[in-house]
């Protein structure tokens, strides 16, 4: 990904840089990617997002969580499969920041 | 029988949980806070789950957290360990909700016991010697003032929701009832949100007896014998012993049944210690009973051959006990040291990284323990790092036992509270069992002649 970056000989430093922002679990739980079974995904790799759009939902003890981002950005990872149990810490997004 | 347990606490503990359920067929599940990540319990478990940040209200203390990595690992036990969630009513009764079974009381029988003034009440109509005192919270200042003449001063002032020695005021005289009164209210709703506080009658160097029972869900009920807890300081246990060597077969014989009856009374099932002071008379009197496995379980386990951790897995999941009354027995002497990562003068924490680690073995020692060589100690949790234990066939042989063990254990890196144990056990009152509950504060008074010469 950086690569193309380098041969295009960037004008200045600001184009180089990536702020990577990744999204951690801060709960227990099960990951899903949409609300319900058969929705659309909240987002996908690509999607832009605000600060404040739900992302995903992890429920735990039959508790939908809704996991909101705090960065402004674009997603361009997701480290887990929906449905897939997840523990504290575990990362979840990678979000490409402006 | 269960087929996967989670291990609600960490350290030692959560490793004794794991022997039992490896020894036992069952798949264990281990949580752990981000501080834990390389912890031992961690590594040995069959599957593991991080809960929280190293904080313990947010990991070790979060029950959705605990909950939720019960379910996603799909395990059908919980067993809770000491300290931590171990009394918690609210845990239990989540566990009962969510069809996982809490290796424990019922949340009922744990809130019972919780209330200290509740507990006594209900113990004195089962029949349990209990120290005179106030039969609820203190409802005002001329009340408490009434009592404490009836009951004789010095009194104590202790906090209903308390434990581990806190919310507790000793007021000798009646002019510092009312002070005392309202700083053990204060104290109280500070550490445990509860401000209700209640009197009994202190008992001045009274010796540490408790007794250990296990119940099982169809009505059987025994108990394990005695364990001296005398040695504290500050209301923490710092070595432990069984038997007590001021008991008698026929003392224990009588307190046994005494604390069976109060067992069955309230319907106590799976593990639990009933705590009585012990006067110099040799008179009993209930303090609180702790509705968990305790720290020093060990030291019963040595003398009676039974392991309590494998007991509370078989009870929880329906089985009788696998003992009557007439089964037990017991064998020669046990004494347990708690080490702690502390500076054994001054007693400030020393946590940090272990470089080494060795203990010795030989017959009669057992180490329960999470630490080991490159480990860090992290200053977020209780300091005490290892269990050391061993068993002779007489107090004598123990005493020597634990010396000799003490001295060939190397811990470096880190200052450990060995030296502070090895002058205990030199002391001529604690060879000679002449021990209480103020035997500390004695000790710890003394100038400390010769202490270079006994440095380790």
């Amino acid at each position: 990904m950086a690569a193309p970056a380098m041969a295009a000989a960037p004008a200045d430093a600001a184009d180089v840089e990536i702020e990577l922002a990744v999204v951690k679990s801060p709960i227990v739980g099960t990951f899903y990617r949409s609300s319900e079974p058969g929705s659309a995904s909240f987002v996908d790799i690509g999607s832009t997002v605000k600060k404040g759009d739900v992302l995903c939902i992890i429920e735990a003890m039959k508790l939908m969580n809704e996991i909101d981002s705090e960065y402004d950005g674009e997603i361009v990872n997701i480290y887990v499969e929906n449905g897939q149990a997840v523990q504290y810490g575990e990362r979840l997004f990678a979000i490409r920041t402006r | 029988m269960f087929k996967k347990i989670l291990i609600a606490n960490r350290g030692e503990i959560a490793m004794r949980i794991i022997y039992a359920c490896r020894e036992l067929g069952i798949k264990t599940v281990a949580v752990y806070s981000e501080a834990d990540e390389n912890s031992l319990h961690v590594r040995f478990a069959d599957e593991d789950v991080c809960i929280g940040p190293a904080r313990s209200a947010d990991s070790y203390l979060n029950v959705p957290a605990v909950i939720s990595a019960a379910e996603i690992t799909g395990a059908d036990a919980i067993h809770p360990g000491y300290g931590f969630l171990s009394e918690s009513a609210y845990l239990a009764e989540v566990c009962e909700a969510c069809h996982i079974k809490f290796i424990g009381p019922d949340p009922q029988v744990i809130r019972l016991m919780g209330d200290k003034a509740r507990a006594r009440r209900v113990m004195k109509k089962a029949g349990v010697p209990i120290l005179p005192g106030s039969d609820g919270p203190l409802d005002n200042e001329e009340k408490a003032l009434k009592l404490a003449k009836e009951i004789g001063y010095p009194v104590i002032v202790k906090a209903t929701a308390g434990g581990g020695g806190r919310g507790m005021r000793v007021v000798r005289v009646p002019a510092e009832l009312s002070h005392a009164v309202k700083t053990a209210q204060r104290e109280a709703e500070a550490a445990f949100g509860v401000g209700d506080v209640y009197i009994e009658k202190y008992v001045e160097s009274p010796r540490h007896i408790e007794f250990q029972v296990l119940g099982d869900h169809h009505g059987g009920v025994i108990h394990l014998g005695e364990r001296e807890c005398s040695i504290q300081r500050r209301h923490q246990k710092l070595l432990e012993e069984s038997p007590s060597v001021a008991l008698s077969d026929k003392m224990r014989r009588r307190m046994g049944a005494i604390v069976i009856d109060a067992a069955k009374a309230v319907q106590y099932t799976n593990a639990g210690t009933f705590e009585f002071l012990m006067d110099p008379g040799g008179r009993f009197y209930f303090m609180e009973a702790n509705t968990r496995l305790q720290v020093e379980h060990p030291v019963t386990e040595m003398v009676t051959g039974i392991d309590i951790v494998k007991e509370q897995i078989r009870i929880a999941s329906g089985e009788r006990l696998s003992y009557k009354q007439g089964d037990v027995t017991f064998t020669g002497h046990s004494i347990e040291c708690r080490i702690n990562a502390e500076d054994p003068d001054t007693f400030v924490p020393s946590p940090g990284v272990i470089h080494v680690f060795s203990v010795p073995g030989g017959p009669g020692v057992r180490v329960e323990t999470f630490a080991h060589s490159d480990c860090t100690i992290s200053p977020y949790y209780d300091s005490m790092i290892a269990k050391i234990i061993v068993h002779g066939r007489d107090r004598q042989e123990a005493i020597g036992r634990m010396k000799r063990t003490l001295e060939m254990t190397v811990i470096e890196g880190i200052k450990t509270t060995i030296p502070l144990h090895l002058r205990i056990l030199a002391d001529p009152d604690f060879v000679a069992g002449k021990l209480s509950t103020s035997f500390m504060d004695r000790f710890l008074a003394r100038p400390s002649t010769g202490r270079l010469a006994e440095a380790v």
